[in-house]
């Protein structure tokens, strides 16, 4: 690209660009000769080392030319920044337009079950979906607002399902009954988690936080006659429309209704529950921030020691934080075992964690649109790439890794003010702490 | 130990006694005793390292002393501040606090910052929150008189335009008066000040001094303030204290210790022209 200074600068981008490509070539070098170059192969008289020298120049001159192909085009001297720089206006445009687009996202999310071309697929996949739109922004309370890392957010997902399943297990309660008391307990064991753990900060929490989830899990895997280990919980009761089952009986919904009888009527069903469950932690979210309490919350990320001298307690306030999360969690796992209608501890492995926290960072921290655009692409993409089975980790993870550089904060990285005298103005994402513990 | 802190004379507002501070083998403050009386800006001068902002750690309670009784006049009789939990010292005894090194909410706005300091009210106000959710209570009310108290203080610190952008986008100088809006808006009888002119221009200097003044005469609260800059020492403090490695070496108006010759000795070591002729050579050295 002739420019001004190409007569000047050519000769030395061009040396630096080489002189760094050789460097990553020897580095390349280095891995490559014992990882690709030596191979041990089984032979009649034992082990024997088979030499490929071949591969390792053909790594080394890849990673070479590479380099300093990228050197001179992408990451050239003062082209660094347009690689995900978007202009504060753009920004702010960017953030007006979530605004409308929030409220028509949940109309769409309200008609689609009743639109003429909607397959039980679709409907089955927007029940996966808006299940992870409400983990994510239940922990979104957790690590978006009160900048708390949890790893092990799934232990609240299984404490909600296994409280519903083993509640209608042994004393026959119904789903209506156990929701509630699914995330008190949910709740409950937030707060019984949270007491000795959030003292720690940063990276500390994250991994305690982590243990105590696969803790919960190897409980649930290990008390055998309680929890049924490996074996689960299975025939959990289904939920009914307030009495009425949905099933070919006299007395059923369809049959109450005047209706032939139809298993979509169940799913249709399922699924306004978790768009009604999504949207009340949505809404109470949103308060919660108009409140002190989420107020403290983001107080508490931007500045902890700030938090203490206006004499904000902070163990209680991250406690609620931690709660409050853990709560919604629980709202989710108990939905989770009445969709299913079988549970075990394989549902709730660390990946789960890792998913619905990758919802969170990949949406932007503390925004509720970007947390539900993210779930809707992550789940929804993984899905439609079910075919491609093995190829699926490795284009999820290169995505991942494409949308940070892209958008290191997040697709919504601006914070919006929870109130205002004049003009309501986002706030760039630079500018917000992410939390430190 | 004595159990029940003594009643102070009425007008003092804070005791420091016998306050001694270790880290491990370093005594950073040591035997240090003062007193800080009502109405009065008490001034805690020295030079770096002489323990001052370890004093303010010990009586927010953000560090809890080796040795020594703090004792705070509060509306509910006398308080002993070592006994007492960093965020309690804010609700019960009503002091606040500013840092050194400016610790506001920075991708918060200016307003949302005055909000947060409103905490406990607003608190109380919100039925411990679950009314707030529902959206019953007196909760709404009380948020209108906390914004209507954020706006006055923005008024006063001259910053009403900018309430809508994040603390963090201000200018130093501005960051600076938010931070001391922020602590007054707990409504504390006694503010402590960590430094509250340090890189600020002499215009913005000036206007310090008149806010608190302000603060010292139309709000009532005491205040402590560590200064490095002497005239402003000079010009706003009614009291001044001298500590120098950690140990007090002087106590009284501002005139007696700017001519006491132990705080000369320390502080101010040598007369003016001297300090100049030094500093002379040393940039002299450092650019040759
Ligand atoms: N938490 C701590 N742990 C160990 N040593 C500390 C700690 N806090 C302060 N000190 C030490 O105590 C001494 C006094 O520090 P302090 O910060 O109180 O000084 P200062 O008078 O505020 O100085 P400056 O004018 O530079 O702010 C210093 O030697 C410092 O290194
Ligand atoms: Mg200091």
């Amino acid at each position: 690209m002739p420019d001004a200074h190409a007569g000047a600068a050519a000769p030395s981008v061009f040396a630096v660009a080489f002189k760094d490509a050789a460097l990553a070539a020897l580095v390349a070098l280095g891995l490559a000769a014992p990882m690709l170059g030596l191979v041990t192969v089984q032979t009649q008289s034992g082990i024997e080392l088979e030499q490929h020298w071949g591969r390792v120049a053909i790594a080394v001159a890849i990673v070479f030319a590479g380099r300093l192909l990228l050197n001179l085009t992408l990451w050239r001297p003062g082209r660094k920044k347009s690689l995900g720089y978007v202009p504060p206006k753009v920004e702010a445009r960017l953030a007006r337009f979530a605004k409308y687009l929030a409220p028509l996202a949940i109309l769409g999310a309200v008609v689609m079950p009743m639109l003429p071309f909607t397959e039980r697929y679709a409907i089955d996949l927007g029940i996966l979906v808006l299940t992870y739109v409400m983990l994510g922004w239940g922990l979104n309370i957790v690590v978006g607002l009160a900048g708390l890392l949890d790893l092990g957010y799934v232990a609240f997902y299984a404490v909600g399902a296994y409280s519903y399943a083993l509640l209608a297990q042994y004393f026959g309660l119904s789903f209506w009954v156990c929701l509630p008391l699914a995330g008190i307990l949910a709740a409950f064991w937030g707060v019984i988690l949270g007491f000795p753990v959030l003292r720690l900060r940063g990276d500390y929490l994250a991994i305690v936080t982590l243990a105590f989830g696969e803790i919960i899990r190897i409980v649930l895997l290990n008390w055998y006659w309680f929890t049924g280990g490996p074996n689960g919980i299975s025939g959990i009761p289904r939920p009914s429309f307030f009495g009425l089952d949905f099933d070919r009986g006299d007395d059923g919904f369809a049959a109450t209704f005047g209706l032939d009888y139809s298993p979509l009527h169940r799913i249709v069903f399922l699924y306004y529950l978790i768009l009604a469950l999504a949207l009340i932690t949505n809404f109470v979210t949103i308060r919660l921030r108009r409140l002190p309490i989420g107020r403290a919350w983001e107080a508490l990320r931007e500045d902890e020691i700030a938090c203490r001298s206006l004499g904000i307690n902070t163990v209680n306030t991250k406690l609620t934080a931690f709660a409050l999360g853990a709560m919604f969690a629980g709202f989710a796992g108990s939905f989770f075992a009445t969709r299913q209608g079988f549970i075990s501890p394989e549902s709730f492995v660390f990946m789960e964690s890792a998913l619905i926290l990758a919802i969170v960072v990949l949406g932007g921290m503390g925004s509720q649109f970007g947390v539900a655009v993210a779930a809707v692409v992550m789940i929804g993409g993984f899905e439609l790439f079910r075919e491609f089975s093995d190829y699926r980790m490795i284009t999820f993870g290169l995505v991942m890794v494409l949308i940070m550089i892209w958008r290191p904060r997040g697709l919504v990285s601006t914070r919006s003010p929870s109130v205002f005298l004049k003009e309501k103005k986002a706030i760039s994402g630079s500018l917000v702490q992410e939390g430190h513990g | 130990m004595i159990d029940d802190a003594p009643a102070l004379p009425p007008e003092l507002l804070l005791r420091v006694e016998r306050l001694t501070m270790r880290f491990g083998g370093l005594t950073a403050v040591n035997d240090v005793s003062f007193d800080v009386r009502r109405g009065e800006i008490t001034a805690l001068i020295g030079p770096n390292g002489a323990g001052k902002t370890t004093v303010f750690n010990c009586i927010t309670g953000f560090y809890k002393p080796t040795v020594g009784r703090l004792t705070l006049a509060s509306k509910e009789g006398p308080l002993l501040l070592e006994r007492l939990r960093d965020h309690q010292i804010s609700r019960k005894a009503n002091v606040a606090r500013t840092f050194q090194n400016i610790r506001l909410f920075g991708g918060m706005t200016a307003l949302e910052n005055l909000l947060v300091a409103q905490h406990a009210p607003l608190m109380k106000a919100s039925g411990l929150t679950v009314l707030g959710v529902l959206g019953i209570g007196g909760f709404n009310k009380a948020e209108r008189a906390a914004i209507e108290k954020a706006k006055v203080w923005l008024e006063r610190i001259g910053l009403i335009d900018r309430a809508d952008d994040p603390a963090a986008d201000l200018p130093y100088g501005d960051q600076r008066r938010l931070e001391i809006a922020r602590a007054m808006c707990t409504e504390p009888v006694l503010l402590c000040l960590d430094e509250p002119a340090a890189g600020l221009n002499p215009r913005e200097s000036l206007e310090l001094n008149a806010l608190l003044r302000s603060i010292r005469d139309e709000d009532g609260a005491a205040v402590l303030l560590i200064e490095h800059d002497m005239s402003v020492v000079m010009e706003i403090s009614d009291h001044v204290v001298v500590l120098d490695y950690g140990k007090k070496i002087s106590d009284g108006a501002p005139l007696h210790v700017r001519n006491d010759p132990k705080v000369i000795a320390a502080y101010l070591g040598v007369e003016d022209e001297e300090v100049e002729s030094v500093e002379n050579e040393i940039s002299a050295e450092a650019s040759s």
